[in-house]
């Protein structure tokens, strides 16, 4: 399927460039111009279906689902899953996550979606698709979504709404907030739904060009200079503690998705475990300083310590499985 | 005099949207003044999910993205 980008890139370093068979420069180059054009066609299709099940599922609608339906439990999952479809914009996450809280959602239930969100989106399973292959991705987003479900169950067993700040207890306290005027829109038919699902995908892929391919050109830095199994001596399967020190030396750092997976893919190609590859770059997705600095606005510092530390601990957990289950 | 208040605590897509509606009103000459909203409470006070969001005489007209020239000036029409 790929192998007409292959001959391409083959093609323009070997006979437009004539750069010499075997060179290390030659081997990244190649590398580079056949990773970016595949890794950004399928990004391309992934975003533009996602874009159509958001399309029908924006999150004014995903809110009114989560306060409305009695789910029985299973609105954790629902709305880890709702993480999925809703393209996340770390801007955007303290309004959703008071809106989501003050509409009645349970605070488990919002960290749930809030977790799943960043790690679990179409850029993400794009880049995952192109970089790993179908069979690796569906481990992923699975172990995603249950990473979100899982965290929002335990989050709200600890009761932590008394360490939500003062002015989001008191709008809690106010009840609920209403709808937001334009909740539910005329539904539209699909074909005139898909000029601005066409657009919006344009949007996505123009903001994660650049991290994508500035990612896909430092791991073809690394492809082409670091030998093989240079990291293994540090990052083997044995050592035990791998997993947790790369998943702590991940989440005070901040990188999204498009930027940190191609070089987390020659990680893996040069020795690290998928496993503790896939922790390290869910850490550094999923969890950030930055982060944190956002939703001190709405948590006490003390929420948002147990906030990363479940979240955390549970990234640590799914990095042992990986390794174990596919290794 | 239309008073358009732009929702956004000041990420790349909230100054860009900022932009695009600042060069829409110029463009056309449209008479409107653009406040900026960064303060959390003030913005939830609008009830959105997400940001960038445009307030036109304080009725949310577009929330969650950054919208094109043709899209700002339908909603200043």
């Amino acid at each position: 399927m790929f192998a007409w980008i292959q001959h391409f890139a083959d093609w323009l370093v070997y006979d437009l460039l004539s750069l010499e068979h075997g060179t290390h420069l030659a081997a990244a180059l190649d590398f580079f111009v056949y990773d970016s054009i595949k890794i950004l066609l399928l990004l391309f299709v992934v975003v533009f279906l996602m874009g159509v099940v958001n399309s029908y599922f924006p999150v004014e609608r995903v809110r009114l689902l989560l306060t409305q339906r009695r789910l029985y439990g299973l609105e954790y999952l629902m709305a880890s899953l709702f993480g999925v479809v809703t393209p996340f914009c770390s801007c955007s996450s303290v309004p959703l996550f008071i809106g989501f809280v003050r509409g009645g959602i349970p605070l488990g239930v919002t960290l749930a979606f809030l977790v799943t969100s960043p790690l679990v989106n179409e850029v993400a399973i794009g880049l995952f698709i192109g970089l790993f292959g179908l069979r690796i991705t569906a481990v992923y987003v699975l172990s995603g979504v249950l990473l979100g479900t899982v965290s929002g169950m335990i989050l709200q067993r600890l009761r932590l709404e008394r360490f939500l700040t003062p002015w989001v207890q008191q709008l809690l306290a106010a009840g609920k907030g209403g709808g937001d005027g334009a909740e539910e829109a005329a539904p539209l038919s699909f074909p005139a739904r898909l000029p601005q699902i066409w657009h919006d995908a344009l949007d996505i892929l123009k903001g994660v060009v650049p991290y994508v391919v500035a990612g896909i050109a430092v791991g073809g830095l690394m492809h082409g200079y670091v030998p093989e199994g240079f990291f293994e001596r540090y990052l083997s399967a044995d050592n035990l503690l791998a997993v947790p020190m790369a998943v702590l030396l991940a989440v005070p750092m901040y990188a999204n998705a498009s930027g940190i997976l191609p070089v987390v893919q020659v990680l893996v190609a040069k020795g690290v475990p998928l496993g503790t590859a896939i922790a390290f770059m869910m850490g550094v997705v999923g969890l950030s300083l930055p982060e944190a600095m956002l939703l001190k606005k709405v948590m006490s510092l003390r929420l948002i310590g147990i906030f990363f530390g479940v979240v955390t601990l549970c990234i640590i957990i799914s990095g042992y499985l990986f390794n174990m289950l596919l290794s | 005099m239309k008073t358009i208040k732009i929702l956004g605590t000041g990420c790349a897509r909230c100054k860009a949207t900022i932009a695009v509606v600042e060069e829409v009103i110029a463009e056309n000459g449209i008479d409107a003044r653009v406040e900026k909203v960064e303060d959390i409470q003030d913005i939830m006070a609008y009830n959105v999910l997400s940001i960038p969001a445009i307030v036109v005489d304080e009725e949310v007209k577009m929330k969650g993205k950054v919208p094109s020239k043709d899209e700002v000036k339908a909603l200043l029409q």
